[in-house]
């Protein structure tokens, strides 16, 4: 499925690197005929998964892991999709032979989640009722509902139970939704950067996002694609806000202090520091590649994240149907999923008696650190991924 | 394995739950998961430790207790609550003692003592804080700030009405002599508490 690149004709970090990578990898398509009933009560008809797949599923098919994405995130988690691609998948730190999910040993599958916007069923995608796309009509999906549909794809692929179901923020809520709905179908559940559900600020941020997009006057309700236009400033704004969210102070002052373009003022208002021309370049470089639509419904995914809610308001309880065990992992300065979020779920996780390990890594990143190969990090990821391989091959 | 550690496993009852306050390098508990099939967890604040702990297949946390405390975890959680070797680096040795035994059912104490003649020793006739094997700091760098005598402890454990069920006192080889069983305070380097409400 994979192959390395020919790796002759490059410099030796290249080479390196590419040692360490999954190589060449190609999505696939999954289409799923049966209804899936929402929780908000809409049906699925059918719909597409979009993943991929990295080493080699074991004769007893006991070494898979489920990657899951966070909001912007997709199926391409590792690898290039060909030798012209300049950046591998957006978790290569993490996966590849001799990496943490060490593709020598596991098999990985990832997936583009519902209502994404890289493949999979999402508001850019056909509505089969009406023959146009969805857009703003594409049903408001929770992270439940991520998981009957991830669990429709393990048994396509004939995966009993995973060997770990593993995430970042959005992808943590995943692994420890599988860990509470479906129990009996992973070993570990790997939460990093994650939280059992959002702060009230959380979701302010979140509602500046959205209204930054519905207010373009771009956004037609949702229906820009009918107008062939996107609300591409509204997106920016969204994705500018939600950046700083990602990063600390610490982080946004080593990387630009004061820095600015020019060295006198200009006493105007356009970019003069480079954080301004930093943002302004990733929201709309994101702007370019991302679906509005999905921009929205990710964020009320995270909204409505509470699984707590389905256990008689108790994560205590909640956690007394789990059966795997926990490796939980947060970052000294993320304060958007602080380590007091990843200490709940720790605490409520021991009174429930399950195993868990928890580790607190100090690193200047903010909430982005969970996508940065940090020592520490790598360190801990490694030696407990390294006892799953053991108790595998045991 | 080491040797207190050792002395504290007869105490530990088959597939109960463990709680291993400054858990080290996980040593104790991934013996006692093997042994005994308790099911535990450790505490513990130093990052290359737990990194060890994660490999031993040990449920290590990462926590400080004297920033933390152990507020997060229900009274009567666990069968047994451990600390060895570190009662004497807390901030509050009096109340990590009553919340061991808030979560515990049993604890189990290790640590140095203060009064050992080689201790008693070294400052009546240096007139220096003692330094030894057991206690290599300085006085400015110890991690020790709370060192005590067998009869400190159990003092501090009568006025707070903890009962001692056992008391294994050991020389420095955490072997028993017949010195430092006839005259702990003075002669046993180290011993191993058993204590319940």
């Amino acid at each position: 499925m994979s192959n390395q690149p020919n790796a002759t004709n490059h410099s030796p970090e290249l080479n390196d690197a590419l040692n360490h990578s999954v190589g060449i990898v190609t999505p696939q398509v999954q289409h799923f005929d049966q209804p899936l009933a929402l929780v908000s009560g809409k049906t699925l008809k059918q719909y597409d998964l979009v993943y991929e797949t990295y080493g080699e599923l074991n004769a007893s098919r006991s070494n898979a892991v489920l990657i899951c994405h966070a909001l912007s995130g997709d199926h391409h988690a590792a690898g290039f999709h060909s030798d012209n691609e300049s950046k591998p998948g957006w978790w290569d730190s993490c996966i590849g032979p001799g990496k943490p999910i060490d593709t020598n040993h596991f098999f990985v599958v990832c997936l583009n989640n519902l209502g994404g916007c890289n493949g999979s069923t999402g508001p850019n995608k056909i509505n089969p009722d009406t023959g146009e796309l969805y857009g703003p009509d594409f049903p408001i999906i929770t992270v439940k509902d991520w998981v009957e549909s991830q669990v429709r794809l393990a048994d396509v692929l004939n995966i009993p139970v995973w060997a770990a179901v593993v995430g970042g923020s959005l992808g943590g809520m995943q692994a420890l939704a599988w860990s509470l709905y479906y129990p009996e179908r992973l070993k570990h559940a790997v939460v990093i950067a994650s939280t059992p559900k959002l702060t009230a600020q959380n979701i302010a941020f979140n509602e500046i996002s959205r209204k930054a997009i519905t207010s373009d006057p771009d956004f037609h309700q949702g229906h820009y694609y009918r107008f062939n236009t996107l609300p591409s400033k509204g997106l920016m704004l969204a994705r500018m806000i939600g950046h700083i969210t990602y990063l600390s102070d610490a982080s946004m002052g080593e990387k630009f202090g004061r820095e600015r373009k020019t060295e006198a003022f200009n006493f105007g208002y356009d970019v003069e520091f480079e954080v301004e021309s930093y943002l302004n370049y990733q929201g709309e470089r994101f702007s370019k590649m991302f679906d509005a639509n999905t921009y929205l419904l990710m964020t009320r995914v995270l909204d409505y994240f509470d699984p707590a809610s389905d256990f008689g308001g108790s994560l205590e309880k909640a956690f007394e149907h789990a059966k795997c065990g926990y490796f939980v992992v947060s970052f000294s300065t993320d304060w958007r999923f602080s380590p007091e979020r990843s200490e709940q779920l720790v605490e409520a996780m021991v009174k429930a008696g399950r195993p868990v390990t928890y580790a607190e890594v100090d690193a200047p990143y903010g909430h982005d650190a969970f996508l940065i190969p940090t020592e520490r990090y790598m360190a801990i990821f490694s030696a407990y991924m390294q006892r799953i391989i053991r108790e595998i091959e045991a | 394995m080491r040797a207190d550690l050792k002395l504290i496993e007869p105490w530990i009852k088959a597939n109960s739950q463990v709680l291993d306050l400054g858990c080290g390098d996980g040593t104790l508990l991934a013996h006692l998961q093997n042994s005994k099939q308790v099911r535990g967890y450790g505490l513990e604040i130093d990052e290359k430790q737990i990194t060890r702990c994660i490999e031993k297949g040990v449920s290590v946390i990462e926590h400080d207790l004297d920033a933390k405390g152990l507020k997060r975890f229900a009274d009567q959680q666990f069968d047994t609550v451990i600390m060895t070797q570190a009662l004497q680096a807390v901030r509050r040795p009096d109340v990590m003692l009553e919340e061991m035994l808030r979560l515990g059912k049993q604890g189990i104490v290790t640590f140095p003592n203060f009064g050992y003649w080689r201790c008693r020793y070294y400052l009546l006739w240096k007139g220096k804080m003692p330094m030894s094997k057991s206690l290599p700091h300085r006085w400015y760098n110890t991690p020790n700030i709370h060192l005590c005598t067998f009869k400190d402890f159990e003092e501090l454990c009568a006025q707070k009405q903890i009962k001692i069920l056992n008391r294994t006192v050991v020389d420095a080889q955490f072997a028993q002599s017949r010195f430092a069983k006839m005259w702990p305070n003075l002669f046993a380097e180290f011993a191993v508490y058993r204590i319940a409400r």
